[in-house]
């Protein structure tokens, strides 16, 4: 196992000071590894998932080697040639584990956006006292987007924040948290060759969820309560100015929409199963508050904002990789996490297998079975 | 089970789709119109050629449109003015837009009416105020549907049929536009 940095490496790098997980601690689970602190409906701090991860590396006795780039991955004869930081490794198959979320994406005019202006991205992102006194252009309404909004909004600066389309979630559902639901009524389950539309699953958003020890909901409607400003999709800029969409109504109605699909499918799955009893009679949330007016264009050399915090989303990278198997958008190519080239596979991409392979408790299943065809692979072919 | 038809061909849309996907450069279109002065703030506009798919296409036939201004404009009112062309457009594109999304979704439509608002401060265009803008202030419409489907049902055609709109996308976010003398 080759790691770039320590264990844990992008969560002790690439995340803010106040992150905490989306998913409850209970659902922290691992082979032969889970919580069992003293809150399993809690969410872990970032110091606490890399003690969780830690741990796990030392319980599963995981081969792990530290502080090893990988520069390089060709094919050979019979297998790869990996090329790292601390020499060369000749191996028959090769797991590319690296994640989705290397490299965050912005969009192409951020070159137009005035000098004055101070842009971040997630991973550029500690917490409020970093930045400069003043507004805050918040740009992405998914898990990022609407956490660092709040955030930022408490710390005293007025917070424009620039939504898209996005998946709206209640934090708790009839008094069990969502994805609770998600993972009993078999959402989470559900395999990559059953979806309907995989390029779309796979492309979804993170939902709108924050993990805090209110256990409180994260939606449009709760920021805009608390003055966030709500605009339209940033769509370009204009002689210094941020033109944002007029087509925030309609991405409110879609996210409002599929929520109350999903919720319908929770109340459903409880009737059928017989498990009204165990949670709280159907709730519905009031739709998302449509501004009597909503601007759509902001002037950048104003000093009404200071800063720009791209919220827009991540990218693998996956620039080592010199095996044709990456897409025309940067996307590996494979079924599964079997990648179109022998003893080359995948595992912690979204939707990998299921609806589940990105969060930590997913891995397990997926991992089994690219693991089975692995070792398979490699029986035939010796 | 009855079969659903709303008199859209869905399949070879959704064929096009799947061709498309590996072949971006046949996806690329341009829509064409010509235009004329006739007299005063009078014209008229032709459109039968476009090019797509790799070639030059047709409309089986010309249509010619015409745009004036109202009489309280101190106009002759020959034809429609030319901002109600973009709500000619909308009310179109969406409309196409939900009767081929309930296609998709086995959704049987009787009838779907439309009324679209486009609310227009004229101050702008006769420079009576320069904080006025030119173009409308705000577009409403407002679907009137009847169909085999439930209230959310419908409500989500609407919002998915302005999720695939050329027209709406159009008007709510900016385009390039450049404009020369030849």
């Amino acid at each position: 196992m080759l790691e770039r940095g320590e264990v844990a490496n992008s969560w002790r790098r690439e995340r803010w000071d106040s992150l905490r997980l989306l998913t409850p601690n209970w659902q922290s689970r691992l082979p032969g590894h889970r919580y069992e602190g003293p809150d399993p409906d809690g969410y872990m701090t970032m110091g606490e998932v890399i003690e969780f991860i830690e741990r796990f590396a030392a319980v599963s006795r995981a081969p792990v080697r530290t502080g090893t780039d990988v520069t390089s991955v060709r094919r050979t004869d019979d297998g790869y040639h990996v090329t790292t930081s601390r020499g060369e490794i000749g191996c028959r198959a090769v797991v590319i584990a690296s994640g989705a979320c290397n490299r965050p994406t912005v969009p192409q005019f951020t070159d137009a956006v005035p000098a004055s202006v101070l842009q971040l991205t997630p991973f550029d992102y500690r917490g409020p006292t970093h930045l400069p006194d003043g507004g805050v252009l918040v740009v992405g309404a998914s898990a990022t987007g609407v956490q660092l909004a709040a955030e930022l909004k408490r710390s005293g600066r007025p917070v424009i924040l620039s939504v898209g389309e996005h998946v709206r979630l209640p934090r708790l559902y009839r008094g069990r948290d969502v994805l609770w639901w998600m993972d009993a009524s078999g959402v989470w389950d559900q395999r990559h060759d059953e979806v309907d539309d995989l390029t779309r699953a796979r492309r979804l958003p993170s939902p709108q969820l924050v993990g805090t020890p209110e256990r409180g909901t994260l939606d449009l409607n709760v920021l805009a309560a608390t003055g966030v400003e709500l605009v339209g999709r940033w769509a370009a800029v204009r002689d210094g100015r941020a033109l944002f969409s007029g087509g925030l109504r309609n991405v409110f109605s879609l996210a409002d929409l599929k929520m109350r699909r999903l919720l319908d499918s929770f109340d459903e799955w409880a009737r059928a199963h017989g498990r009204e009893a165990e949670v709280d009679p159907p709730e519905r949330f009031a739709p998302t508050h449509v501004p009597e007016s909503a601007r759509w264009q902001l002037d950048l050399r104003s000093g009404e904002i200071r800063t720009i915090v791209w919220a827009t989303g991540f990218r693998p990278d996956y620039g080592w990789l010199d095996v044709p198997v990456v897409d025309a958008k940067g996307r590996l190519r494979h079924e599964g996490g079997v990648v179109d080239s022998p003893g080359l596979y995948a595992l912690g991409l979204p939707v990998l297998r299921r609806r589940k392979s990105t969060f930590i408790h997913g891995i397990e299943d997926d991992a089994r079975e690219v693991i089975d065809h692995l070792t398979r692979c490699l029986a035939v072919r010796r | 089970m009855t079969t659903i038809d709303n008199g859209v061909n869905v399949q070879a849309l959704l064929d096009a789709r799947e061709v498309l996907k590996g072949a971006p450069e046949a996806a690329q279109f341009t829509w064409r119109a010509s235009s004329k002065w006739q007299n005063g703030v009078h014209s008229t506009t032709t459109i039968q050629n476009f090019f797509g798919l790799g070639q030059e296409q047709s409309h089986k036939s010309e249509t010619v449109f015409t745009a004036d201004h109202p009489e309280v404009f101190a106009a002759e009112d020959n034809g429609i003015t030319p901002i109600e062309y973009l709500l000619v457009g909308l009310a179109g594109c969406l409309t196409a837009g939900v009767a081929s999304v309930a296609q998709n979704r086995g959704i049987q439509l009787r009838s779907v009416e439309s009324t679209v608002e486009g609310n227009h401060d004229i101050r702008g265009i006769l420079g009576a105020d320069s904080d006025v803008r030119n173009g409308f202030n705000d577009i409403k419409v407002t679907f009137t549907i009847d169909a085999d489907a439930s209230k959310e049902d419908i409500e989500a055609l609407v919002a998915q049929s302005q999720k695939r709109s050329a027209v709406f996308d159009a008007l709510t976010n900016p385009t390039n536009v450049t404009v020369e003398v030849a």
